[in-house]
Protein backbone atom coordinates (compact mmCIF):
# COMPACT_ATOMS: atom_id res chain seq x y z
CA UNK A 1 0.00 0.00 0.00
CA UNK A 2 1.57 3.67 -0.87
CA UNK A 3 -0.83 5.39 0.54
CA UNK A 4 0.43 8.55 2.42
CA UNK A 5 3.75 6.57 1.79
CA UNK A 6 7.16 8.69 0.75
CA UNK A 7 9.22 6.98 -2.41
CA UNK A 8 12.95 8.39 -1.38
CA UNK A 9 14.65 5.45 -2.75
CA UNK A 10 13.69 2.32 -4.80
CA UNK A 11 13.90 0.01 -2.15
CA UNK A 12 10.93 1.54 -0.19
CA UNK A 13 8.80 0.30 -3.23
CA UNK A 14 7.79 -3.53 -2.63
CA UNK A 15 8.08 -5.73 -5.54
CA UNK A 16 3.44 -6.35 -4.99
CA UNK A 17 3.93 -2.16 -4.91
CA UNK A 18 5.76 -2.50 -8.15
CA UNK A 19 3.01 -4.71 -9.98
CA UNK A 20 0.14 -2.51 -8.34
CA UNK A 21 2.02 0.60 -9.98
CA UNK A 22 2.29 -1.04 -13.79
CA UNK A 23 -1.41 -1.63 -13.41
CA UNK A 24 -2.99 1.23 -12.41
CA UNK A 25 -0.37 2.62 -15.27
CA UNK A 26 -2.05 0.68 -17.61
CA UNK A 27 -5.42 2.31 -16.70
CA UNK A 28 -3.86 5.35 -16.97
CA UNK A 29 -2.28 4.68 -20.28
CA UNK A 30 -5.52 3.72 -21.36
CA UNK A 31 -6.95 6.66 -19.69
CA UNK A 32 -4.65 9.11 -21.52
CA UNK A 33 -4.62 7.25 -25.17
CA UNK A 34 -8.66 7.37 -24.83
CA UNK A 35 -8.23 11.42 -23.97
CA UNK A 36 -10.42 10.96 -20.98
CA UNK A 37 -10.47 13.63 -18.31
CA UNK A 38 -9.69 12.51 -14.80
CA UNK A 39 -10.45 14.42 -11.60
CA UNK A 40 -9.33 11.79 -8.85
CA UNK A 41 -7.01 14.43 -7.78
CA UNK A 42 -9.33 17.29 -7.66
CA UNK A 43 -8.55 19.61 -4.98
CA UNK A 44 -5.65 18.23 -4.23
CA UNK A 45 -1.79 20.07 -4.58
CA UNK A 46 1.86 18.83 -5.49
CA UNK A 47 4.69 21.47 -4.77
CA UNK A 48 7.59 20.74 -6.82
CA UNK A 49 11.34 21.79 -5.54
CA UNK A 50 13.65 21.19 -7.74
CA UNK A 51 17.17 22.30 -6.85
CA UNK A 52 18.52 21.14 -9.90
CA UNK A 53 17.92 21.49 -13.59
CA UNK A 54 15.41 19.00 -14.88
CA UNK A 55 13.07 19.06 -18.33
CA UNK A 56 11.36 15.49 -18.26
CA UNK A 57 11.01 14.48 -15.01
CA UNK A 58 9.77 17.77 -13.48
CA UNK A 59 7.34 18.19 -16.78
CA UNK A 60 5.92 14.78 -16.65
CA UNK A 61 5.26 15.53 -12.70
CA UNK A 62 3.70 18.09 -13.25
CA UNK A 63 1.75 17.02 -16.12
CA UNK A 64 0.58 14.06 -14.26
CA UNK A 65 -1.22 16.09 -11.43
CA UNK A 66 -2.98 18.29 -13.60
CA UNK A 67 -3.91 15.37 -15.85
CA UNK A 68 -5.01 14.02 -12.65
CA UNK A 69 -7.55 17.33 -12.11
CA UNK A 70 -4.86 18.17 -9.27
CA UNK A 71 -2.65 21.53 -9.21
CA UNK A 72 0.28 22.02 -8.71
CA UNK A 73 2.79 24.98 -7.03
CA UNK A 74 6.55 25.38 -7.58
CA UNK A 75 9.61 26.76 -6.75
CA UNK A 76 10.80 28.38 -10.58
CA UNK A 77 14.26 29.62 -9.57
CA UNK A 78 15.66 28.56 -6.53
CA UNK A 79 18.59 31.02 -6.51
CA UNK A 80 16.10 34.18 -5.93
CA UNK A 81 14.01 31.87 -3.33
CA UNK A 82 14.70 31.65 0.40
CA UNK A 83 17.60 28.79 0.18
CA UNK A 84 19.74 31.26 -1.51
CA UNK A 85 18.97 33.12 2.07
CA UNK A 86 20.34 30.82 3.86
CA UNK A 87 17.35 28.38 4.80
CA UNK A 88 18.01 24.82 5.71
CA UNK A 89 16.01 22.54 3.49
CA UNK A 90 14.25 21.22 6.74
CA UNK A 91 13.03 25.06 6.84
CA UNK A 92 11.70 24.99 3.37
CA UNK A 93 10.19 21.52 3.67
CA UNK A 94 8.50 22.79 6.74
CA UNK A 95 6.83 25.38 4.62
CA UNK A 96 6.49 23.45 1.58
CA UNK A 97 4.26 20.67 3.28
CA UNK A 98 1.53 23.38 5.35
CA UNK A 99 0.71 24.19 1.15
CA UNK A 100 0.81 20.99 -0.47
CA UNK A 101 -0.37 17.51 -0.15
CA UNK A 102 2.34 16.10 -2.00
CA UNK A 103 6.12 17.30 -2.05
CA UNK A 104 8.32 16.03 -5.48
CA UNK A 105 12.08 17.30 -4.71
CA UNK A 106 15.05 17.11 -6.54
CA UNK A 107 18.39 18.39 -4.70
CA UNK A 108 22.07 17.77 -6.01
CA UNK A 109 22.95 16.54 -2.50
CA UNK A 110 22.85 12.64 -1.59
CA UNK A 111 19.80 11.77 1.37
CA UNK A 112 17.96 14.89 0.44
CA UNK A 113 15.09 13.54 -0.26
CA UNK A 114 15.25 11.28 2.92
CA UNK A 115 15.44 14.59 4.99
CA UNK A 116 12.89 16.18 3.13
CA UNK A 117 10.77 13.10 4.37
CA UNK A 118 11.51 13.21 8.16
CA UNK A 119 10.57 16.63 8.23
CA UNK A 120 7.44 16.29 5.94
CA UNK A 121 4.18 14.92 7.34
CA UNK A 122 3.19 14.68 3.86
CA UNK A 123 4.53 12.23 1.44
CA UNK A 124 7.71 13.13 -0.22
CA UNK A 125 8.55 12.20 -3.92
CA UNK A 126 12.43 11.81 -4.68
CA UNK A 127 12.87 12.96 -8.18
CA UNK A 128 16.37 12.54 -8.22
CA UNK A 129 19.17 13.36 -5.52
CA UNK A 130 22.82 14.33 -6.68
CA UNK A 131 24.33 11.00 -7.75
CA UNK A 132 21.62 9.10 -5.44
CA UNK A 133 18.37 7.66 -6.32
CA UNK A 134 15.74 8.27 -8.68
CA UNK A 135 13.05 5.77 -8.19
CA UNK A 136 10.42 6.97 -10.52
CA UNK A 137 12.28 7.07 -13.46
CA UNK A 138 13.35 3.84 -12.47
CA UNK A 139 10.00 2.61 -12.45
CA UNK A 140 8.90 3.94 -15.67
CA UNK A 141 12.57 1.74 -16.91
CA UNK A 142 11.18 -0.91 -15.59
CA UNK A 143 7.80 0.18 -16.63
CA UNK A 144 9.27 0.61 -20.52
CA UNK A 145 10.49 -2.99 -20.21
CA UNK A 146 7.57 -4.80 -19.58
CA UNK A 147 5.49 -3.04 -21.98
CA UNK A 148 7.95 -4.11 -25.20
CA UNK A 149 8.61 -7.44 -23.75
CA UNK A 150 5.70 -8.28 -21.59
CA UNK A 151 7.97 -9.17 -18.99
CA UNK A 152 11.10 -8.24 -16.99
CA UNK A 153 11.91 -11.72 -15.90
CA UNK A 154 14.58 -13.38 -18.25
CA UNK A 155 15.64 -10.19 -20.08
CA UNK A 156 19.70 -10.25 -21.03
CA UNK A 157 19.98 -6.03 -20.17
CA UNK A 158 23.30 -3.45 -21.45
CA UNK A 159 23.93 -0.67 -19.12
CA UNK A 160 25.95 1.69 -21.48
CA UNK A 161 28.03 4.60 -20.25
CA UNK A 162 28.61 6.76 -17.20
CA UNK A 163 27.28 4.22 -14.71
CA UNK A 164 29.35 6.00 -11.71
CA UNK A 165 27.66 9.48 -11.32
CA UNK A 166 24.57 8.45 -13.41
CA UNK A 167 21.96 7.99 -10.86
CA UNK A 168 18.97 6.02 -13.13
CA UNK A 169 21.69 3.58 -13.28
CA UNK A 170 22.17 3.06 -9.93
CA UNK A 171 18.30 2.86 -9.08
CA UNK A 172 17.52 0.73 -12.12
CA UNK A 173 20.39 -1.70 -11.02
CA UNK A 174 18.78 -1.97 -7.62
CA UNK A 175 15.73 -2.53 -8.67
CA UNK A 176 16.65 -5.05 -11.33
CA UNK A 177 18.10 -7.35 -8.82
CA UNK A 178 14.67 -8.53 -7.49
CA UNK A 179 14.37 -9.74 -10.96
CA UNK A 180 15.70 -12.87 -12.61
CA UNK A 181 17.64 -11.11 -15.43
CA UNK A 182 21.47 -10.94 -16.87
CA UNK A 183 23.22 -7.64 -16.89
CA UNK A 184 26.24 -6.27 -18.24
CA UNK A 185 27.85 -3.11 -17.47
CA UNK A 186 29.70 -1.77 -20.28
CA UNK A 187 32.10 1.68 -19.07
CA UNK A 188 34.90 2.66 -19.10
CA UNK A 189 37.06 2.07 -16.03
CA UNK A 190 36.62 5.80 -14.49
CA UNK A 191 33.09 5.33 -14.88
CA UNK A 192 31.92 1.88 -13.74
CA UNK A 193 29.41 1.32 -11.35
CA UNK A 194 30.21 2.11 -7.83
CA UNK A 195 30.89 -0.76 -5.67
CA UNK A 196 28.12 0.54 -3.01
CA UNK A 197 25.60 0.12 -5.33
CA UNK A 198 26.84 -3.36 -6.35
CA UNK A 199 27.22 -5.17 -3.44
CA UNK A 200 23.92 -3.78 -2.03
CA UNK A 201 22.43 -6.59 -5.20
CA UNK A 202 20.15 -9.34 -4.61
CA UNK A 203 20.95 -13.13 -5.03
CA UNK A 204 19.15 -13.67 -7.99
CA UNK A 205 21.02 -11.36 -10.76
CA UNK A 206 24.14 -12.06 -12.99
CA UNK A 207 25.93 -9.10 -13.63
CA UNK A 208 28.89 -8.86 -15.69
CA UNK A 209 31.43 -5.93 -16.97
CA UNK A 210 33.61 -4.81 -19.98
CA UNK A 211 34.75 -1.89 -21.06
CA UNK A 212 34.12 -3.01 -24.99
CA UNK A 213 30.27 -2.04 -26.12
CA UNK A 214 31.03 -3.82 -29.60
CA UNK A 215 31.07 -7.44 -28.82
CA UNK A 216 28.60 -9.73 -28.99
CA UNK A 217 25.88 -7.44 -29.55
CA UNK A 218 23.05 -9.67 -29.61
CA UNK A 219 23.22 -10.89 -26.69
CA UNK A 220 20.94 -8.51 -25.72
CA UNK A 221 17.49 -7.73 -25.32
CA UNK A 222 18.09 -3.87 -23.63
CA UNK A 223 20.59 -1.56 -24.31
CA UNK A 224 20.03 1.30 -21.99
CA UNK A 225 22.39 4.29 -22.57
CA UNK A 226 23.29 6.71 -20.36
CA UNK A 227 24.99 10.20 -21.17
CA UNK A 228 28.42 10.92 -19.50
CA UNK A 229 27.23 13.88 -17.52
CA UNK A 230 29.67 17.11 -18.15
CA UNK A 231 28.60 18.75 -14.73
CA UNK A 232 29.29 15.54 -12.66
CA UNK A 233 33.25 15.84 -13.15
CA UNK A 234 35.61 18.23 -11.24
CA UNK A 235 38.70 17.24 -13.20
CA UNK A 236 37.89 18.55 -17.45
CA UNK A 237 40.79 15.95 -18.95
CA UNK A 238 39.18 13.23 -17.26
CA UNK A 239 35.53 14.04 -19.28
CA UNK A 240 37.82 14.53 -22.57
CA UNK A 241 38.99 10.92 -22.49
CA UNK A 242 35.51 9.36 -22.50
CA UNK A 243 33.25 11.21 -23.94
CA UNK A 244 32.09 10.05 -27.12
CA UNK A 245 33.58 6.76 -26.28
CA UNK A 246 30.14 4.59 -26.85
CA UNK A 247 28.19 6.23 -30.18
CA UNK A 248 25.55 4.38 -31.18
CA UNK A 249 23.92 4.95 -34.77
CA UNK A 250 22.49 2.65 -37.35
CA UNK A 251 25.32 0.48 -37.86
CA UNK A 252 26.02 -0.28 -34.53
CA UNK A 253 21.88 -0.78 -34.27
CA UNK A 254 22.73 -3.41 -37.39
CA UNK A 255 24.73 -5.43 -34.91
CA UNK A 256 21.83 -5.98 -32.33
CA UNK A 257 18.92 -8.57 -32.14
CA UNK A 258 16.38 -7.52 -34.31
CA UNK A 259 13.68 -6.87 -31.31
CA UNK A 260 16.48 -4.90 -29.04
CA UNK A 261 15.15 -1.82 -27.98
CA UNK A 262 17.79 1.22 -26.89
CA UNK A 263 16.52 3.07 -23.84
CA UNK A 264 18.21 6.31 -22.46
CA UNK A 265 16.92 8.75 -19.91
CA UNK A 266 17.45 11.52 -21.63
CA UNK A 267 18.56 13.98 -22.18
CA UNK A 268 21.03 12.60 -24.53
CA UNK A 269 23.73 14.37 -26.49
CA UNK A 270 25.77 12.10 -28.55
CA UNK A 271 25.87 9.02 -27.22
CA UNK A 272 22.69 8.15 -30.11
CA UNK A 273 22.37 9.64 -33.29
CA UNK A 274 19.39 11.71 -34.50
CA UNK A 275 19.24 8.64 -37.46
CA UNK A 276 18.27 6.09 -34.73
CA UNK A 277 14.96 7.96 -33.58
CA UNK A 278 13.63 6.61 -36.72
CA UNK A 279 14.02 2.71 -35.89
CA UNK A 280 11.98 0.86 -34.28
CA UNK A 281 14.62 -0.09 -31.63
CA UNK A 282 14.51 3.26 -30.42
CA UNK A 283 12.79 3.13 -27.24
CA UNK A 284 13.49 6.60 -25.77
CA UNK A 285 11.07 8.98 -26.46
CA UNK A 286 7.88 6.03 -25.74
CA UNK A 287 9.88 5.51 -22.62
CA UNK A 288 9.94 9.19 -21.82
CA UNK A 289 6.00 9.15 -22.59
CA UNK A 290 5.85 6.40 -20.05
CA UNK A 291 6.55 8.76 -17.18
CA UNK A 292 3.42 10.48 -17.31
CA UNK A 293 1.52 7.81 -16.80
CA UNK A 294 3.60 5.68 -14.17
CA UNK A 295 4.00 9.18 -12.32
CA UNK A 296 -0.19 9.47 -12.48
CA UNK A 297 -0.05 5.93 -10.88
CA UNK A 298 2.33 6.90 -8.35
CA UNK A 299 0.40 10.04 -7.51
CA UNK A 300 -2.66 8.59 -7.42
CA UNK A 301 -2.14 5.89 -5.12
CA UNK A 302 -0.56 7.78 -3.00
CA UNK A 303 -2.77 10.49 -2.67
CA UNK A 304 -4.92 7.43 -2.01
CA UNK A 305 -7.70 8.38 -4.88
CA UNK B 1 46.72 -22.15 33.60
CA UNK B 2 47.45 -18.95 34.59
CA UNK B 3 47.41 -18.23 38.37
CA UNK B 4 48.45 -14.91 39.00
CA UNK B 5 47.29 -11.29 37.76
CA UNK B 6 48.94 -9.39 35.17
CA UNK B 7 47.44 -6.49 36.47
CA UNK B 8 46.06 -5.75 39.90
CA UNK B 9 42.55 -5.11 40.87
CA UNK B 10 40.69 -1.71 41.12
CA UNK B 11 38.50 -0.50 43.95
CA UNK B 12 36.20 1.31 41.69
CA UNK B 13 35.70 2.06 38.27
CA UNK B 14 34.94 -0.01 34.95
CA UNK B 15 36.36 -2.71 33.84
CA UNK B 16 37.02 -3.49 29.66
CA UNK B 17 37.35 -7.13 29.02
CA UNK B 18 37.23 -9.54 26.03
CA UNK B 19 38.72 -5.74 23.49
CA UNK B 20 40.07 -7.30 20.49
CA UNK B 21 43.53 -8.00 20.82
CA UNK B 22 45.49 -4.79 19.75
CA UNK B 23 42.33 -2.61 20.29
CA UNK B 24 42.77 -1.38 23.39
CA UNK B 25 44.64 1.95 22.70
CA UNK B 26 41.97 2.69 20.83
CA UNK B 27 39.17 1.99 23.24
CA UNK B 28 40.69 4.47 25.46
CA UNK B 29 41.19 6.78 22.98
CA UNK B 30 37.68 6.69 22.07
CA UNK B 31 37.04 7.38 25.75
CA UNK B 32 39.00 10.22 25.85
CA UNK B 33 40.88 9.54 29.25
CA UNK B 34 43.97 9.43 28.23
CA UNK B 35 44.49 13.17 29.82
CA UNK B 36 41.95 12.96 32.29
CA UNK B 37 44.21 13.59 35.88
CA UNK B 38 41.16 11.86 37.98
CA UNK B 39 41.42 8.93 35.96
CA UNK B 40 43.98 6.23 35.90
CA UNK B 41 44.13 3.49 33.43
CA UNK B 42 45.82 -0.09 32.99
CA UNK B 43 46.02 -1.87 29.86
CA UNK B 44 46.81 -5.28 29.41
CA UNK B 45 47.40 -5.87 25.63
CA UNK B 46 47.50 -9.02 23.95
CA UNK B 47 47.01 -11.46 26.78
CA UNK B 48 45.36 -15.27 26.66
CA UNK B 49 41.75 -15.63 26.29
CA UNK B 50 39.93 -18.87 26.18
CA UNK B 51 37.32 -16.95 24.07
CA UNK B 52 39.22 -14.82 21.99
CA UNK B 53 42.46 -16.44 21.88
CA UNK B 54 44.30 -12.99 22.48
CA UNK B 55 42.53 -9.99 23.98
CA UNK B 56 43.28 -6.74 25.61
CA UNK B 57 41.87 -5.48 28.97
CA UNK B 58 41.48 -2.53 30.13
CA UNK B 59 40.79 -1.01 33.78
CA UNK B 60 39.95 2.47 34.71
CA UNK B 61 39.57 3.95 38.02
CA UNK B 62 37.34 5.89 39.34
CA UNK B 63 34.86 6.05 35.82
CA UNK B 64 31.81 4.84 34.79
CA UNK B 65 30.65 4.96 31.14
CA UNK B 66 27.75 6.52 29.48
CA UNK B 67 25.49 4.86 27.03
CA UNK B 68 27.82 7.13 24.32
CA UNK B 69 30.12 5.44 25.62
CA UNK B 70 29.45 2.06 25.31
CA UNK B 71 28.02 2.54 21.55
CA UNK B 72 31.06 3.54 20.62
CA UNK B 73 33.25 1.07 22.32
CA UNK B 74 30.79 -1.54 20.62
CA UNK B 75 32.16 0.14 16.93
CA UNK B 76 35.68 -1.23 18.17
CA UNK B 77 34.84 -3.98 20.40
CA UNK B 78 31.89 -5.69 20.10
CA UNK B 79 32.27 -8.62 22.76
CA UNK B 80 33.43 -6.39 24.87
CA UNK B 81 32.52 -7.35 28.79
CA UNK B 82 32.00 -4.23 31.23
CA UNK B 83 32.25 -4.90 34.73
CA UNK B 84 30.96 -1.94 37.12
CA UNK B 85 33.38 -2.18 40.22
CA UNK B 86 32.61 -1.01 43.36
CA UNK B 87 34.75 -1.57 46.40
CA UNK B 88 36.84 -4.20 45.03
CA UNK B 89 33.19 -6.29 44.29
CA UNK B 90 31.98 -6.32 40.69
CA UNK B 91 28.38 -5.27 41.00
CA UNK B 92 27.24 -5.43 37.33
CA UNK B 93 28.59 -6.99 34.69
CA UNK B 94 27.24 -7.64 30.89
CA UNK B 95 28.73 -7.29 27.25
CA UNK B 96 28.37 -4.03 24.99
CA UNK B 97 26.08 -4.58 21.99
CA UNK B 98 26.51 -2.60 18.75
CA UNK B 99 22.96 -0.88 18.18
CA UNK B 100 20.96 -1.47 15.58
CA UNK B 101 21.25 2.09 14.93
CA UNK B 102 23.99 4.44 15.11
CA UNK B 103 22.88 8.33 16.08
CA UNK B 104 24.67 11.29 15.93
CA UNK B 105 28.43 9.40 16.52
CA UNK B 106 29.64 9.21 13.45
CA UNK B 107 30.38 11.64 10.51
CA UNK B 108 29.06 10.09 6.60
CA UNK B 109 32.31 9.60 4.69
CA UNK B 110 30.08 10.49 1.68
CA UNK B 111 30.84 14.50 0.78
CA UNK B 112 27.91 14.96 -1.09
CA UNK B 113 25.88 13.65 1.81
CA UNK B 114 23.09 16.09 3.23
CA UNK B 115 23.84 15.45 6.48
CA UNK B 116 27.47 16.94 5.58
CA UNK B 117 25.63 20.05 5.29
CA UNK B 118 24.09 22.72 7.65
CA UNK B 119 21.03 20.97 8.09
CA UNK B 120 19.42 20.24 11.96
CA UNK B 121 19.53 16.33 11.64
CA UNK B 122 22.51 13.96 13.53
CA UNK B 123 23.94 11.55 11.25
CA UNK B 124 21.95 8.00 11.41
CA UNK B 125 23.53 4.35 10.16
CA UNK B 126 22.22 1.26 10.41
CA UNK B 127 24.07 -2.01 10.82
CA UNK B 128 24.21 -3.71 7.53
CA UNK B 129 27.06 -6.39 9.03
CA UNK B 130 28.61 -6.76 12.61
CA UNK B 131 31.80 -8.77 11.20
CA UNK B 132 33.11 -7.22 9.21
CA UNK B 133 31.62 -4.03 10.29
CA UNK B 134 30.03 -2.48 7.55
CA UNK B 135 27.13 0.52 8.32
CA UNK B 136 24.81 2.14 6.15
CA UNK B 137 23.72 6.14 5.95
CA UNK B 138 19.82 6.23 6.44
CA UNK B 139 19.84 9.38 4.46
CA UNK B 140 22.27 8.59 1.56
CA UNK B 141 22.48 5.07 2.07
CA UNK B 142 26.09 4.80 1.16
CA UNK B 143 27.91 2.08 3.03
CA UNK B 144 30.73 2.54 5.59
CA UNK B 145 33.71 0.39 6.01
CA UNK B 146 35.18 -0.75 9.57
CA UNK B 147 38.11 1.33 8.56
CA UNK B 148 35.90 4.66 8.00
CA UNK B 149 34.49 4.30 10.94
CA UNK B 150 37.75 3.42 12.91
CA UNK B 151 38.83 6.48 11.27
CA UNK B 152 36.77 8.87 13.36
CA UNK B 153 37.12 6.93 16.73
Amino acid sequence: MLKNKSIVSIDDVSESDISEIFSVSDRMLNALEAGKKLEMLDGKIMATLFYEPSTRTRLSFESSMHRLGGSVVSVSDVKSSSVAKGETLADTIRMAESYSDVIVIRHPLEGAARLASKFSTKPVINAGDGSGQHPTQTLLDLYTMRKYFGKIDGLRIAMVGDLRYGRTVHSLLLALSNFDVEVTLISPQILKMPEHIRERLGKNIKVKSRENLDEKMDEFDVFYVTRIQKERFTDQNEYNSVIGLYSIDVSTVGKMKKNAIIMHPLPRVDEIKPEVDYLPNAAYFKQAYYGVPVRMALLSMILGA
Amino acid sequence: METTLKVSKIKDGTVIDHVPAGKALRVVSILKIENNPDVSTTIAMRVQSEKLGRKDVIKIENKYLNRDDLDRISLVAPDATISIVSNYQIKEKFTVKLTKTIVGILKCPNQGCITNVKEPVNSEFSVVSEKPLILRCFYCERNMTEKEVLSQL
